[in-house]
């Protein structure tokens, strides 16, 4: 497995762990409580810098190879195709807090929803540059 | 599941008759990773033409030699 595909893995594994260990937080504190008392600005914050502070250790862990490439052409195309994918992901997800926004819901579900489009990008981004890498491209 | 490239190549014939080549020396000669030309001789992989003129040079062999892509849709 080449070093940019388990960089993929590690992506797509934060993408899963940290909102759900955030959800599981934030699903406790839902119960028999109004959505508009909840303080979820510093668990959504929280959660957001563990996601991008756990990316970068585990990328360092697993590292790069010494003495040979450890990127090229292939893997700069994937990762275009990836995020390519990802982004209609995230433009879907921004569009749904937009539709909150103008619905004037609380801001508590449209921070989530922002929340949930950038973790559904980061996952379907990394499923689709590590299906790429098993099935071709 | 169909292959993602209908471009056919004898990479892997290359190599050999090439003092069996090793997938790791010919990425190191054309500057790519050994997993990319793995993807390339299973034919998950067509690379660009640049890279495609760069491994027909390491085997001073024409571009055709190396790789192939069929006359009709079958």
């Amino acid at each position: 497995m080449s070093y940019e595909e388990k960089r993929a893995w590690v992506y797509a594994a934060v993408a899963v762990v940290v909102p759900v260990v955030y959800a599981v937080t934030m699903f406790g504190r839902l119960a028999g409580t109004d959505v508009a008392q909840i303080s979820y600005a510093l668990p959504l914050l929280i959660a957001a810098g563990v996601g991008i502070v756990a990316n970068i250790l585990t990328t360092m862990l697993i590292g790069a190879p010494k003495g040979a490439r450890h990127s090229d052409e292939r893997d700069a195309d994937i990762f275009r195709y990836g995020t390519h994918v990802g982004y209609f992901v995230l433009a879907t997800g921004v569009g749904g807090a937009f539709l909150l926004t103008l619905a004037g819901v609380t801001h508590f579900w449209i921070a989530n929803a922002l929340y949930l489009a950038f973790v559904l990008d980061a996952l379907v981004s990394s499923i689709v540059k590590i299906v790429a890498y098993r099935r071709g491209f | 599941m169909p292959k993602p490239t209908k471009i056919a190549n004898s990479l892997r014939y290359l190599r050999f008759t090439s003092g069996e080549m090793t997938q790791a020396d010919l990425a190191a000669r054309v500057g790519v990773t050994r997993q990319t030309i793995i993807a390339i001789e299973q034919g998950r992989y067509s690379p660009s033409l640049e890279m495609a003129f760069q491994l027909a040079r390491v085997f001073g062999v024409p571009l055709e030699e190396v790789f192939q892509y069929p006359d009709a849709e079958n």
